[in-house]
């Protein structure tokens, strides 16, 4: 019974929201709502809007209409973020370890250094992702599959209570694939999983809904896809505008 | 050099070493960020509008290094408090504060009654000029420096690093790059004395850019920045008093040939540039 209250508690609550750049509308009327032990793939064409919703989920940024609520635990500060491009400088003085540790940069104490707890901490993520002996490497010196489970492991030292992860498979190798979705895998049982990605059937056996996201959403239970429903969210004919997606995204085409 | 050392009896050359000494360690605490963060032309903007206050101040007869202070840390408040997102155009914004900066500077000056200062000395540095009085004044400078950033050090590392990153963790990356700004304008007024406004970009960034290319490690960049401002701020004094050049462009040219030489000698021996972010277009 106390399992079936949490399913249906609401973890976000995104109601309405309407957001843009500029006089340029991204995101408009949009509603979702996020439960625990969610794992949700967001779809959609690029410049479709996926990103943003992503960061208004995080609360980086702020509808110009609509609201966003946090229920606890989930609260901003709380969530792990996996950015598609880094957004930092490579060039940046930091070994894999410290970035990594940054990911337990702690709001409430600003002012103490980081403790011997983080750095276990940061050695157990490490660990997990495959990462140990690349520790003290150069952030500029590893591979870009390397980088993006450089950025996972920075996401997930902080034991967040949730996780966006923005097309964490676009840019990695075979092992690092497979690193990912075990580790995703393991994360989901705990917290809930928000994957930006064009490839949902990579990660097929773990979505549980999908969100296509076109400036407006439609969201689907179960990890397949009607194209109607794709239709739908890249706003025309499938089989014309993006047919290879739908190949991908379809099981049964 | 022995002239040098003996010159050191000279009190106004003891105060030339002991600015030249804090300018030195500023610019290896808070270039290495400048550097990283790409915000050269941000000091440089801050360093010409400083310029603004200081001929305010000598035109009312006050300390020009407080003018340049109360401007600085004003510009740098501004620029950290305006929303990134409303200001677009935040570079434009630093070149407006660098002309308007440099015009006000310059109108007060030119009106000061009496002896006109000669305007080279603000705009290329006048390290022998330094007096004890403001000795005083920029040693609280360069602690409180190293105070901000030895309090705040990780969430300064953190949001120039990932200010995206920094935000998803609840830190309150505004105030921090206030912080940082703060920094940068407090250094540029400290190094403003040494090697003069427009000189005073060239010394925050060649001692990092230096240490960006030999090391890795943060910590290391920042001690070897500061040795390498040391050596460069000192040497440069040394050859202007031996030769009779003017201190600041003497300090920044031996800087300028260590950074060409260790440069060539990583590419002669086949190192790549992989950290000098300035040089690099992803």
């Amino acid at each position: 019974m106390a399992d079936q209250a949490l399913v249906n508690q609401t973890l976000i609550a995104a109601r309405h929201v309407t957001f843009g750049y500029g006089s340029e509308t991204v995101v408009e009327d949009v509603s979702l709502e996020i439960r625990p032990r969610d794992f949700l793939a967001i779809i959609g064409p690029n410049g479709g809007g996926k990103t943003t919703l992503v960061k208004i989920l995080l609360g980086l940024l702020r509808p110009w209409s609509g609201e966003v609520v946090w229920n606890p635990p989930v609260r901003p500060g709380r969530m792990g973020y996996v950015p598609q491009f880094s957004t930092f400088d490579k060039g940046f003085p930091l070994r894999v370890a410290d970035v990594v540790q940054m990911g337990r940069l702690d709001r409430r104490s600003l002012l103490r250094p980081y403790t011997k707890k983080d750095r276990l901490e940061v050695d157990r993520v490490l660990a997990r992702l495959g990462l140990t002996g690349l520790a003290a490497e150069h952030v500029s010196e590893v591979s870009g599959g390397q980088l993006q489970r450089v950025l996972i492991a920075r996401a997930v030292v902080s034991d967040p209570e949730i996780l966006f992860l923005d097309e964490p498979t676009a840019s990695i190798d075979a092992e690092s694939r497979e690193t990912l979705t075990g580790l995703l895998e393991e994360l989901n049982r705990r917290i809930p999983v928000v994957v930006i990605t064009h490839d949902v059937t990579g990660l097929a056996p773990l979505v549980r809904r999908i969100a296509c996201v076109n400036r407006r959403l439609v969201c689907h239970e179960g990890n397949e896809l009607d194209p109607h429903t794709l239709e739908e969210a890249y706003g025309g004919p499938v089989e014309m505008v993006t047919h290879g997606v739908a190949h991908r995204v379809l099981h049964r085409h | 050099m022995p002239g040098f050392f003996d010159a050191l009896s000279y009190e106004f050359m003891r105060n030339a070493v002991l600015a030249g000494l804090l300018a030195a360690v500023l610019c290896g605490i808070v270039g290495p960020f400048v550097v990283v963060k790409r915000l050269a032309f941000l000091s440089d903007g801050l360093s010409h509008a400083a310029f603004g206050g200081m001929g305010v101040c000598f035109f009312l007869g006050l300390d020009p290094l407080l003018g340049a202070m109360a401007v600085a840390l004003l510009c740098a408040l501004g620029l950290g408090l305006v929303d990134t997102e409303t200001i677009r155009s935040y570079d434009a914004l630093i070149g407006v504060f660098w002309a308007v900066g440099l015009a006000v500077g310059i109108v007060f000056i030119y009106k000061t009654p009496g002896y006109a200062p000669n305007l080279m000395t603000y705009l290329f540095g006048n390290i022998l000029l330094v007096s004890r009085h403001d000795i005083g004044v920029l040693l609280g400078l360069a602690v409180s420096v190293f105070l901000i950033l030895a309090l705040f050090w990780k969430g300064i590392v953190a949001v120039a690093f990932d200010e995206v990153f920094a935000r998803v963790q609840g830190a309150p990356v505004r105030v921090l790059m206030t912080l940082l700004l703060t920094m940068i304008a407090l250094s540029v007024v400290i190094l403003i004395q040494v090697v003069g406004i427009i000189l005073v970009v060239a010394l925050l960034t060649i001692p990092p850019l230096i240490g960006l290319m030999l090391l890795k490690d943060l910590r290391a960049v920042l001690a070897l920045s500061t040795g390498i401002g040391v050596a460069i701020t000192l040497g440069g004094l040394g050859l202007s008093y031996a030769y009779d050049l003017p201190s600041g462009p003497a300090i920044i040219i031996l800087g300028a040939l260590l950074l060409a030489a260790v440069y060539a000698g990583r590419k002669l021996r086949g190192g790549a540039l992989r950290s000098l972010p300035a040089l690099r277009r992803e």
